[in-house]
C-alpha cells in the first residue's frame, strides 16, 4: 500500500463536507444532500476494498457526488412519486478549486449560521462537516444519542430555510470553531484536534489571516496538551508546566503561520490571541517570559475585543510587568461575577503578599469555579496557603 | 440488579458528619489530594465490578424556581444560606442487593480526611423504581 495516500475511512472524512457542499451549491435541499452523502458512504465502503487503494475510482470525489447525485434523485422522485414530476439534478463536471474553496466556506458557514444557538451549530457542524457520527458527537458531549440526533434535525430544519447562495460571515464560523477547540477531549473524540482539523479546511479555502490567526491559536495552545494536566486528571497552571513536555513542532508551525498572518497588516483578535500564546510558547521557563510583550499585546486584544474577560487576563500580565497591586486596581473594576475574577485577584494578593486575603479567595473561587478540576485546583491552593506553604 | 442512587450531601441542618468537619481548605495539600485520588479509586473499583452507571458533582450554588403564573416571570429564591442541606453530587450504581449498595456506600463514606482518618460522611442511599416483572404469578 502506497503510504501516501490515506486509509480509506480518513479519505471518504475528509471527502464527505466537499460532497455536501457541492451538492447544496447545486441547489438541493441541506438535509436531503445529507441523507443522499452518508448513503453514498455506505455504497464506497462497499466496493472500495480498504486494503487495496489501487482499487479505488480515479476520482473518488467524483464517485461520491455522481452516486450521492443519485441518491438525492432517486429521494426526489419517490418523495413526488404521486405527483408522477420528474427532477432533474444538474450533474456538473468536476469543480475547479476555487469553487471547492468554496463550498468549504459555504457548508461551514450554513452550519455555524447565526440563526443557530450554539450547542446546535457545533453539532451540525461536526455532523455536517467533521463527518462525525451523532454517536460520537453525543458522547463528545455527554448526552443520550436520541437528545443530539433531535439537535441536529433541529438545526438542519433551521438551515433549511436559510439562503444559502453567498457564504456568511466567517467571524461567525470561527467562534464556533473556537467553541468546539475548547471543548477539548471527552469520550472517544478528541473536539480539540477535530477543530484544528476543519480550521484547517477553512485556512486553506479562504483568504483570511483571521483564519490563519484562529489555527495558529488552536496550534500554540494544543503544543501544550501534554503538560497541562497530571497524570491522575490535576489542573497544573501555565506557569508550573513541565515545558519539556510541549510539543515544539507543532509550536514551530503555529508560529510560522501566525507570522504568515501577521505580515498581511490586518490584525484580528484571534491573531493577538495567538502572538500571547506565542509568547509564552517560545519562554523556555516561566521566568524568562516576555511580559512586556504579552502586556502590548493584551492592549491591542482589548483594543480589538473590548470585554471584562480579556480585561481580567490583562490584569495578569499588569501584575508582572507593574507589580502585584497595579494588577489588582485593574481587576478592581470587573464585575463580581466574572468567572476566574476571585484567582486571578488571590494569585495577585498572594504576590503581594497577603496570604490570608489569597486564601480567603482561593475557597471563593472554588466554590464558583465551574468545573472539578479547577476546582480541585483551587481549593488545594487555598489548603497550601492556609496550611503555611 | 438494581440501581441506587447514592446522594452526597454537606452543609446538612442534621449532624452530617460524625466529627466536626473541617472544611476541605484547611486541610493540608496532600489531604486534599488524597481524598480526591481516593473519590476517584472507588469509582474505578465499582467500574471494574460492572456496577458503575453515572457519577456527577454539582456546584455548591442553587436556586429555587417556581410557576407564578401565565404570563409572570418565575419566582426565584436562594441560594440560600449554609444551614440548608444541599448536594455535593450523586453516584448511580447498579448492584445485585440492598447490601451491596450499602457497602458501597459504606466504601464512599470511608474516603480520607484531615490526617488520613476517615470523614464518616453520611451517603443518602435511594433505590430507583425499577421495571414491573413479567411473570407475576
Amino acid at each position: 500500500m502506497n503510504d501516501d495516500r490515506p486509509g480509506l475511512g480518513e479519505l471518504l472524512r475528509d471527502l464527505t463536507p466537499q460532497v455536501l457542499g457541492i451538492l447544496v451549491r447545486r441547489g438541493a435541499d441541506f438535509a436531503a444532500a445529507e441523507d443522499a452523502v452518508q448513503e453514498a458512504l455506505i455504497e464506497a465502503l462497499r466496493h472500495w476494498p480498504d486494503d487495496r487503494p489501487d482499487a479505488w475510482p480515479d476520482s473518488p470525489r467524483a464517485w461520491l457526488v455522481r452516486v450521492a447525485g443519485r441518491k438525492l434523485v432517486d429521494a426526489q422522485r419517490s418523495a413526488y412519486a404521486r405527483e408522477r414530476r420528474e427532477l432533474r439534478v444538474h450533474l456538473e463536471p468536476e469543480p475547479g478549486p476555487r469553487e471547492q474553496a468554496d463550498d468549504t466556506l459555504l457548508l461551514l458557514s450554513r452550519c455555524c449560521h447565526p440563526s443557530l444557538t450554539a450547542a446546535s451549530a457545533i453539532a451540525l457542524t461536526l455532523r455536517a462537516v467533521g463527518g462525525l457520527t451523532t454517536a460520537q458527537i453525543a458522547e463528545a458531549f455527554l448526552v443520550p444519542e436520541a437528545t443530539m440526533a433531535q439537535r441536529i434535525t433541529r438545526a438542519k430544519r433551521t438551515v433549511s430555510g436559510e439562503r444559502f447562495d453567498v457564504p456568511g460571515e466567517v467571524a461567525a464560523v470561527l467562534r464556533v470553531l473556537y467553541l468546539i477547540f475548547n471543548e477539548g477531549f471527552s469520550g472517544t473524540v478528541d473536539l480539540a484536534e477535530e477543530a484544528i482539523r476543519l480550521t484547517r479546511q477553512l485556512a486553506a479555502a479562504t483568504d483570511d489571516p483571521e483564519v490563519d490567526g484562529l489555527l495558529a491559536l488552536m496550534l500554540l495552545h494544543h503544543a501544550r496538551r501534554r503538560a497541562r494536566r497530571t497524570s491522575s486528571g490535576a489542573v497544573v497552571p501555565l506557569a508550573e508546566q513541565d515545558r519539556s513536555l510541549w510539543d515544539t513542532a507543532m509550536i514551530a508551525e503555529g508560529v510560522e503561520v501566525l507570522q504568515a498572518a501577521l505580515a498581511r497588516d490586518a490584525l484580528g483578535e484571534y491573531q493577538a490571541q495567538a502572538a500571547i500564546a506565542a509568547l509564552h510558547d517560545d519562554a523556555a521557563s516561566a521566568e524568562e517570559t516576555d511580559w512586556t510583550q504579552v502586556l502590548e499585546w493584551y492592549d491591542e486584544l482589548l483594543r480589538l475585543a473590548p470585554g471584562p474577560v480579556v480585561a481580567l487576563n490583562r490584569a495578569v500580565a499588569v501584575g508582572e510587568v507593574d507589580g502585584p497591586l497595579a494588577g489588582l486596581r485593574q481587576v478592581e473594576g470587573l464585575p463580581d461575577d466574572l468567572p476566574r475574577r476571585d484567582a486571578v485577584a488571590a494569585w495577585l494578593h498572594e504576590r503581594a503578599g497577603d496570604r490570608r486575603e489569597a486564601a480567603r479567595l482561593y475557597r471563593l473561587a472554588a466554590e464558583r469555579a465551574t468545573n472539578v478540576a479547577e476546582r480541585d485546583h483551587l481549593t488545594r491552593q487555598a489548603s497550601r496557603l492556609n496550611a503555611g506553604r | 440488579m438494581a440501581k441506587y442512587l447514592l446522594l452526597k450531601h454537606y452543609r446538612g441542618d442534621h449532624a452530617i458528619a460524625k466529627d466536626e468537619l473541617v472544611p476541605m481548605d484547611r486541610w493540608t495539600p496532600e489531604e486534599v489530594t488524597a481524598h480526591i485520588e481516593f473519590m476517584r479509586m472507588v469509582a474505578d473499583e465499582l467500574r471494574e465490578r460492572g456496577e458503575f452507571v453515572d457519577e456527577q458533582a454539582l456546584s455548591p450554588e442553587g436556586t429555587f424556581v417556581r410557576y407564578d403564573g401565565e404570563g409572570r416571570p418565575p419566582v426565584t429564591d436562594g441560594p440560600f444560606a449554609e444551614t440548608k442541606d444541599l448536594i455535593a453530587g450523586w453516584m448511580v450504581i447498579d448492584v445485585d442487593s440492598q447490601e451491596r449498595a450499602y457497602e458501597a456506600a459504606a466504601r464512599l463514606s470511608s474516603a480520607p480526611g484531615p490526617g488520613g482518618r476517615p470523614i464518616h460522611e453520611w451517603i443518602e442511599v435511594r433505590p430507583f423504581y425499577g421495571e414491573p416483572p413479567v411473570v407475576t404469578e
